[in-house]
């Protein structure tokens, strides 16, 4: 009925974090310099925004396609048709699982990413060891 | 189906990835996260359908299974094209700026 739009206010929530962590990240750019290249922050993010951008946009022309999405104000056939308490238990039910298995795939993404990133930096500083 | 045809595409899509990491200059990512954040949206609906349904979840009729593939065909088209549309627009190689200019 509507389950892709809580991804899609998800995302534009996780969209405005991106641009401050980037806008915070340009202004430490010239201290951070030296350091083990890592993946910013920012970046990580950006992974999460496409997931969940892409991914709705992909599930709302599913329901434009199934008629649940109309050109015209209200756009949903369910507030039409007078199914709103169905459509919002879909969202808070379907939507908030879609939400939530999306973000936990990008924190399992990030995790992995820390730990490579964390190996790397345990090996240069042993070769830096052996090579001292 | 349209669960499947995603989940195949996003799949390859993750392959041709691999082979060009980490250089990615076709932006290629950026369709694998579309497509793997729709696959498991698709994912989620299907489990929230077969919890309803039950086993009639796989009993699915051939005009659907039809209408379906035919979505999930679509779905890919769209996703390409916004791919396209992305790749132009930030072009990374700066091939399309270069040919504006060149005709300028």
């Amino acid at each position: 009925m509507a389950c892709f739009t809580v991804p899609v206010a998800e995302a534009i929530v996780t969209t405005a974090i991106t641009k401050i962590v980037k806008s915070k990240e340009k202004a430490g750019e010239s201290s951070s310099k030296g350091e083990v290249m890592k993946v910013k922050l920012s970046e990580k993010l950006s992974w999460l925004n496409k997931m969940l951008l892409g991914g709705s946009a992909l599930l709302a022309f599913e329901h434009v396609w199934h008629g649940e999405v109309i050109p015209a104000f209200p756009f949903l056939t369910a507030v039409t048709n007078g199914e709103t308490s169905e459509m919002l238990h879909e969202m808070g039910t379907v939507g908030v699982t879609m939400s939530v298995l999306v973000t936990l795939v990008w924190v399992g993404m990030v995790a992995i990413s820390s730990a490579l990133e964390k190996r790397k930096t345990e090996d240069t500083v042993t070769m830096g060891g052996v090579r001292s | 189906m349209t669960l499947l045809v995603t989940v195949f595409a996003a799949v390859i899509c993750s392959i041709l990835w691999y082979k060009g990491a980490p250089k990615d200059e076709m932006r290629l990512s950026s369709l694998c996260f579309m497509l793997w954040g729709a696959s498991i949206m698709w994912f989620v609906d299907a489990i929230f359908e077969y919890a309803e349904l039950g086993a009639e979840f796989f009993n699915v009729a051939g005009a659907d299974m039809l209408n379906d593939l035919y979505l999930g065909l679509s779905v890919i088209a769209l996703a390409l094209i916004i791919w396209i549309v992305t790749l132009f627009i930030k072009d990374p190689k700066g091939i399309v700026r270069a040919t504006i200019m060149k005709k300028n």
